[in-house]
């Protein structure tokens, strides 16, 4: 099993589904932060067989993790200070979600328009868009 | 400032209070004939639309009103690229009210955000058409004197059918509604109409022929089989005639069955049925005039 070193503080993304990794780099931005993140793909899992991690070393402040309740919500997510796990956070699907998901509607075409789309049913994990109401269809 | 952008944005009492002016205002048209004076109601249609966009016109100018507009995006800025929330800003400038239609779902919202005078959404691609809505609605009220105990049949295409969609949301509000869906298996009611209506514990059936339904109907509400809404010409051509009301099946309905349709109609009603009493969608759209006349006074606050 490859091994990557602790980290100081930052978050560990634990039990992705494998493959899901990259995506959620893209997703949570951290290709656009300038700080350590480490991705491992295919690590041996008792629970999935096969998982993904992510490790990120950051200020735990700066992370907006609200888009991987979408992605998937049984992911782990391990709050890290001082070198130790303080808090394992729970995933809850946001109410509202800012440029994450995209439409087809007027915000496709109008000028620096932010999409946004709200929670429309909580049990079916199903977003619209606030313009359109049209229910997303992206795969996250 | 209040906009409308759907016919759910006010509540039934408020509705109450519309058809109320409404009915006001047809009873009593000379009463209201100057007040709009010095106002002026932009038509923004960033698509052709000729008789939604002359009914908002006649409303304005049946309230002593003036119009400014354009009537299709290639007559207006939006053909240089401007968007749609630097309009409104601009149109904000010159007029007191504005009614938008547009292509793209969600469009008048976005003028909404941007704008200092109340929008109406005059039709924003598949999405919403508030004021057909609010027609029907009027039309309904003022023909049976109420809005709640039908039995309501929609037949036609329930799929893309934006009108059909709105006016069942609408009808859901008031007591002891039932419907009756008639329509061919590829144009059935999308789902989360079908969710919402099983969660609201609304009876409701599925039917593929009209014939059958029809002595059950207080209200029959008619759809055109859009040609735009279709990916090919011969799945429309195929779908197009499968439900063409005329004499013969207007014998099996009801004696005080009203038959309504949002209009333009193609061929599925058969012209023979316009002498019938109970065929009522040119008299929609008068009413349609009478409730985008009380529509803009309300959101003048002229009232």
């Amino acid at each position: 099993m490859l091994n990557v070193g602790k980290i100081e503080e930052g978050f560990v993304l634990d039990h992705i589904p494998a493959g899901r990794s990259m995506s959620i780099y893209y997703h949570l931005g951290l290709d656009k932060l300038d700080c350590c993140v480490a991705i491992i793909k295919n690590a041996k899992s008792n629970k999935l067989e096969k998982k993904d991690i992510i490790k990120v070393e950051c200020d735990i402040n700066t992370l907006n993790l609200d888009v991987l309740a979408v992605i998937d919500h049984t992911i782990t997510v391990n709050v890290i200070k001082a070198g130790e796990i303080v808090e394992k956070k729970e995933l809850v699907l946001p109410k509202e979600l800012k440029g994450v998901m995209k439409c087809r509607c007027i915000t496709s075409i109008e000028q620096e328009l932010p999409h946004i789309f709200y929670l429309a049913d909580s049990s079916r994990e199903v977003y619209r868009c606030k313009y359109c109401d049209e229910k997303n269809s992206e795969k996250m | 400032m209040r906009h409308l952008m759907n016919p759910l944005d006010f509540t039934t009492e408020e509705l109450e209070q519309l058809f109320d002016l409404a009915d006001d205002i047809q009873a009593h048209p000379d009463k209201y004939a100057h007040k709009c004076e010095g106002k002026k109601l932009a038509t923004c249609f960033y698509e052709p639309s000729t008789r939604t966009r002359l009914s908002f016109e006649s409303a304005m100018l049946n309230l002593g009103g003036h119009v400014i507009g354009f009537s299709d995006a290639n007559s207006s800025s939006a053909a240089k690229g401007e968007s749609v929330s630097d309009t409104i800003r601009m149109i904000s400038c010159y007029a007191d009210i504005c009614a938008m239609r547009h292509p793209k779902e969600g469009a008048p919202m976005v003028a909404a955000t941007k704008s200092s005078i109340p929008v109406i959404n005059a039709g924003d691609g598949g999405h919403q058409h508030p004021t057909q809505t609010l027609t029907d609605l009027l039309t309904i009220r003022s023909l049976k004197g109420r809005l709640n105990n039908f039995t309501v049949g929609l037949c036609g295409d329930l799929k893309f059918g934006r009108t059909a969609h709105s006016l069942v949301n609408a009808l859901v509000r008031y007591d002891n509604i039932s419907f009756i869906f008639i329509s061919p298996e590829e144009l059935k009611i999308p789902s989360y109409l079908r969710d919402k209506l099983k969660e609201l514990n609304i009876p409701f059936k599925e039917v593929i022929r009209l014939e059958d339904s029809l002595p059950e109907l207080d209200l029959l509400y008619m759809t055109r089989v859009q040609r735009e809404r279709f990916f090919n010409e011969e799945d429309y051509v195929r779908l197009k005639d499968f439900y063409i009301l005329n004499k013969e099946k207007m014998k099996l309905a009801p004696e005080d069955m009203l038959v309504l349709h949002p209009l333009p109609r193609v061929n599925e009603i058969s012209v023979e049925v316009d002498e019938d009493p109970r065929a009522v969608y040119f008299k929609q759209v008068q009413y349609g005039v009478y409730v985008r006349m009380a529509l803009i006074l309300t959101l003048l606050e002229l009232a």
